[in-house]
């Protein structure tokens, strides 16, 4: 589903030291000096080594890694608060690390949204004059400003609380204004460093069944950036693990849950669970014609997670299950003992 | 050669020394005292037009004036009666046109530090270089003894309103000059990046972000200039400024106590009222940052 969508934003051969002379030292680098020598030797950060990516329109793609690993540095690239040592950001095919100060500020107004782990919202001002905040910027008539502020204000369930400062409010309800003020801005780009990360769990998943529904309406292209796996499973349709500033490994959750790149992806995955993650798509057999047996089968979608698929086949009592496509085509089988190796892999 | 006396010039050096920039000064001073005195002129204007406005104003209007400020800034009536009661008293006591002086020179100070301070300020945030230009400029305002760089400007002023409005001003513009700095480098980082992630011009940043938030600590460094104009009363009288610091003057060149004291409370109920006020004033404009949960 994801192979038809155009790639959004391309990432070309980016990399960012963090010093005094970073270019000189991003010299070293390339002559094959490591992070650590280049850190203890030199007192140079390599941030981000030679990433290369393409984040696809219309999807959410997840960049997950600890901390330290690079993503809210690479995020930053995106719409150039940071600038690049090396490499290229391309945006529509646009170069943004060539544009000039006020194209950049044009780019940023129009084409990206950003929301942050510590909300960062005008403390002086109130709800709906936080999420006018975008579109003031971007110098919008006053009836229009109104107009679009109180809309998202009711569409994050804000209702109510638009003469209130930030401080009056709970972190989710803040975070609430922070995802308004970015969605007012009408920017096909919506950049979320960490946006959920400083919510307590409950909050959190409020927030992502929140994002998730919006997206489903509104298909922007979503960069969000998490140290969570099970949020980057949750939410991503395509997840990038970072590590080191290096990209380690680009697929959609059950790639990487199935195929994990190295080891380190491997310990990564490895206490996930996984029966709510993988779809019946990964893992069905797609030879219909080897299965022998088609007596007393249950028929599920190939977008069910394996908890779905596991729960329709013990209500009927059954071993075998046929997967559908949407339009009601079967497109592979799963038994029993392909329910447990997925399991336990 | 001794240790205990130190190999300093000879006194014929020293006193050409001392010579040679005296002459050169007094050079200059002939040289551009006019037009420098031309060109404080609007200043001279603007003083003598508030202190006129000040004296013709009747007194009933003038305490009601104050009042309804006091009351507009600070939104208490304890302040309100305590301004009423100071000015009543005051000018049953015979110091009501000295305070109207006193008050004029005051205000416009303000508004002239106001006007070059926060720009200056604002600058001085922008550039860690022009910053570290700006703060020994400041030390050295603030710590030099107000009659030394009093004598230039009476060579090139003569004595007077200007220059002693001149004076003053040397002495309260550094707070003004330092909190508009530290308000606006103390904003959040991560506020201005976020401002910076929407598309701000610098100009964008400043008006809607970095003035507001900033705007308590510029509070702060007004109060501190107004304090510091007042304290500066006296010091400004002894180069012809009238007001309340020439009776303090003439009570300590004749041992006068009483009217030493009287003036000088004068000039410490002043003081109070324009603190509290403008304290409340700026406790009042901090209200967003009171997280209750009731509105």
């Amino acid at each position: 589903m994801d192979k038809n969508k155009q790639p959004k934003i391309q990432i070309v051969n980016l990399s960012k030291v963090f010093g005094r002379s970073p270019k000189k030292m991003l010299q070293l680098v390339q002559q094959g000096m490591d992070k650590n020598e280049l850190l203890t030797k030199h007192r140079h950060v390599l941030a981000l080594d030679n990433i290369n990516m393409e984040l696809k329109e219309h999807s959410i793609e997840v960049i997950m890694g600890l901390s330290g690993s690079g993503k809210s540095t690479l995020i930053r690239h995106i719409n150039r608060l940071i600038a690049p040592t090396a490499g290229e950001v391309l945006v529509d095919g646009e170069n943004v690390c060539n544009m000039g100060a006020g194209q950049l500020r044009r780019f940023r107004q129009q084409k990206t949204a950003m929301v942050f782990q510590n909300f960062a919202l005008l403390p002086h001002r109130t709800v709906i004059d936080n999420i006018s905040f975008g579109l003031q910027i971007q110098g919008k008539s006053e009836t229009q400003i109104k107009r679009s502020s109180y809309y998202w204000l009711e569409r994050v369930g804000l209702a109510g609380y638009e003469k209130n400062y930030p401080a009056q409010l709970s972190g989710g309800m803040q975070q609430r204004v922070g995802l308004a003020r970015a969605l007012a801005c009408d920017a096909d780009i919506l950049m979320m460093d960490e946006a959920f990360s400083a919510l307590d769990p409950l909050i959190r998943s409020d927030m992502q069944d929140v994002l998730l529904e919006l997206q489903r309406e509104l298909k922007k292209t979503i960069v969000f950036i998490t140290h969570d796996l099970d949020e980057a499973l949750k939410i991503g349709d395509r997840i990038a693990i970072l590590n080191q500033g290096q990209l380690i490994q680009q697929g959609s959750a059950d790639n990487i849950l199935l195929h994990p790149a190295d080891d380190y992806v491997r310990r990564f995955v490895a206490d996930v669970n996984r029966t709510g993650v993988l779809r019946a798509r990964s893992i069905m057999d797609s030879q219909l014609q080897t299965s022998p047996d088609f007596s007393n089968t249950v028929v599920v979608q190939e977008d069910d997670t394996v908890r779905e698929v596991l729960h329709s086949m013990l209500s009927a009592d059954s071993y075998n299950a046929l997967v559908t496509n949407q339009s009601g085509k079967a497109v592979g089988r799963i038994d029993s003992e392909m329910l447990a190796a997925a399991v336990n892999n | 050669m001794s240790w205990s006396e130190f190999p300093s010039m000879s006194r014929a050096d020293l006193r050409s020394l001392r010579k040679s920039i005296d002459e050169s000064f007094r050079n200059f001073t002939q040289e551009y005292g006019e037009s420098l005195e031309r060109f404080f002129d609007p200043l001279l204007e603007f003083l003598i037009f508030s202190e006129r406005l000040l004296l013709s104003t009747p007194w009933p209007i003038m305490i009601a004036i104050c009042a309804a400020l006091a009351f507009l800034a600070s939104r208490s009536w304890k302040i309100v009666v305590g301004v009423i009661l100071a000015f009543t008293l005051i000018g049953y006591l015979g110091m009501w046109q000295d305070t109207m002086r006193t008050l004029s020179i005051i205000t416009v100070c303000t508004i002239v530090a106001i006007a070059i301070g926060i720009p200056i300020g604002i600058a001085m945030a922008r550039s860690n270089k022009l910053q570290a230009l700006i703060s020994p400029i400041l030390d050295v305002m603030q710590t030099m003894p107000s009659f030394v760089y009093l004598i230039p400007v009476v060579m090139l002023l003569g004595i007077g309103k200007v220059p002693g409005l001149i004076a003053v001003i040397i002495y309260a513009l550094p707070p003004i000059v330092r909190l508009t700095n530290l308000g606006i480098r103390q904003v959040d980082p991560d506020v201005i990046e976020a401002a910076d992630a929407y598309g701000c011009s610098g100009w964008q940043k400043l008006v809607n972000i970095q003035m507001p938030l900033a705007l308590p600590s510029i509070f702060a460094g007004v109060n501190q200039t107004i304090m510091m104009s007042l304290s500066m009363v006296v010091i400004a009288s002894m180069i012809g400024v009238k007001g309340l610091g020439q009776p303090v003057l003439k009570a300590i060149t004749n041992q006068y106590f009483s009217m030493g004291l009287l003036n000088g409370f004068a000039i410490v109920a002043i003081a109070i009222i324009f603190d509290r006020v403008s304290q409340q004033y700026g406790r009042r404009i901090q209200q967003h940052r009171q997280g209750d949960h009731n509105g």
